[in-house]
């Protein structure tokens, strides 16, 4: 599958970010890089900023202060290229539940505009996710775990580098997560990006961490009043 | 930096847009579909006030022709009305609008693609029943191709300007009344030139200024409205 094109460097720079929500200040002065074959891991207690600096990160909204950077190059200077190599799964599972898991996924695959082998790689996918058997099921009729299944099915389906994951081990049991520990791995080694918040432990050699509780707004951040 | 392109996606080609564009128009067409009930609504409203304007005003023939061109449009007017606040609603509620949004394609496609299928389960069917209400109205026989003619243009109107409420209210839990204010302003120019033109057909005279205004509005609203409607929906989704 990787082939030379797949070997490029990826890089993604946080420079002195800040995030607020709702005037409230979450965390300031973080600055990370992220490069291929990293998988980050952000942690910190509930409310403490972790969906907000996600949503950052796939440019759906914009730090208070600070600049993402993207091969050098500010966000939304960069955008298709970013885009184009972006998988995002955010906190709503983003399934029709009105849908079949396929036809889910086939609409996911035509935003890429990928439609090479498409049917078997997704009958593949689904199989990886434990939903063979589901594929023309109506996705109200699967359980939660399901659900968020199909969504991670995504994993297996697109060719994207870049995963930015909220919390993607949520109702997942435990056989279905140590299986994406493993695509994880695999991910890093072929030179992706992973970027997920979660509370759960994972068994991963190329895992970075950030706590976003060491990043708390200092008094002066919050006297400036950004 | 050259060695950008090497490995990003090869660029924005026609190709991929269309297949972004086709993807959501087929998945939508599915929904909409498979949704057969909420389908109806706006039908079945312009159905039932039509019916119930004999009724309530006057059964005579030449009162109810008076009426007819314009109760016609109002009412196919507040049928689309009510159908807007469905049209990204649960795309919200399940976390695909924002998917949609970072599709590496520009979110004026897939608005674009969105809208269209509003226009053919909303705008299309009522089009396509006006002649039939228009019996019932009895509308002389020199308004049914004025009617249906700009009915078929100024509901493709009414679907983009709608579509830029219902991005913006899309956010708020109970946005129908608001949705309705800063809509209903937009829509009373295509209302006053479609009315007009069937009145004038019905008097005899010519309709194709009319026309050609509501297809100027359309023109205009092709171009424009997705902008504002993908600006709208990234400003609801970042909240």
């Amino acid at each position: 599958m990787a082939n030379s094109k797949d070997q490029q460097a990826l890089a993604i720079s946080l420079d002195n970010i800040a995030c607020q929500r709702d005037e409230r200040q979450l965390f300031g002065g973080l600055s990370v890089e992220i490069n291929a074959g990293d998988v980050l891991q952000l942690l910190g207690p509930n409310g403490a900023g972790k969906t907000t600096l996600l949503r950052c990160l796939v440019s759906l909204s914009q730090p208070a202060v600070g600049e993402i950077r993207f091969n050098g190059q500010p966000l939304n200077q960069n955008l298709y290229a970013y885009r184009s190599q972006l998988l995002y799964l955010g906190h709503l599972a983003g399934i029709k539940s009105t849908l079949s898991p396929a036809e889910n996924l086939r609409w996911y695959a035509g935003l890429e505009g990928d439609d090479v082998n498409l049917e078997e790689r997704i009958e593949l996918a689904l199989k990886d996710v434990g939903l063979y058997g589901y594929e023309d099921q109506s996705c109200f009729n699967l359980s939660a775990g399901q659900q968020r299944r199909v969504a991670l099915a995504r994993l297996y389906l697109s060719k994207a580098r870049i995963w930015v994951l909220d919390e993607p081990l949520t109702a997942i049991d435990k056989a279905g997560v140590a299986k994406l520990e493993r695509r994880f791995a695999e991910h890093s080694a072929s030179g992706g990006i992973v970027i997920l918040s979660t509370h759960q432990d994972l068994q991963l050699d190329t895992l970075k961490q950030v706590d976003l509780q060491d990043y708390l707004p200092t008094p002066e951040m919050l006297l400036g009043g950004l | 930096m050259s060695s950008n392109s090497r490995y990003s996606n090869p660029g924005p080609s026609s190709p991929r847009v269309a297949k972004a564009f086709w993807a959501t128009l087929k998945r939508d067409l599915k929904i909409a579909i498979r949704h057969r009930g909420e389908l109806a609504n706006p039908l079945i409203f312009f159905l039932l006030v039509i019916t119930m304007v004999p009724l309530g005003v006057s059964p005579s023939p030449k009162t109810l022709a008076l009426l007819a061109p314009g109760m016609l449009w109002v009412v196919a007017l507040l049928a689309t009305l009510l159908s807007l606040d469905a049209l990204f609603r649960s795309d919200f509620d399940d976390g695909t609008l924002e998917q949609l949004l970072l599709s590496p394609q520009s979110s004026y496609i897939n608005v674009m693609a969105k809208v269209f299928v509003h226009w053919l389960t909303t705008g299309v069917p009522l089009t396509l029943v006006a002649p039939l209400l228009g019996v019932m109205m009895s509308l002389p026989e020199a308004g049914y191709i004025p009617l249906l003619l700009s009915l078929l243009l100024g509901t493709g109107s009414l679907s983009l300007i709608g579509a830029i409420g219902a991005a913006l209210t899309v956010s708020l839990r109970k946005g129908g009344l608001l949705l309705s204010l800063i809509v209903m302003p937009l829509y009373v120019p295509v209302l006053i030139f479609g009315a007009s033109g069937v009145r004038a057909a019905i008097e005899g005279f010519a309709y194709n200024t009319q026309l050609a205004v509501l297809g100027s509005f359309l023109a205009l609203a092709i171009i424009a409205a997705p902008l504002a409607i993908a600006g709208a929906l990234k400003m609801s989704v970042n909240n």
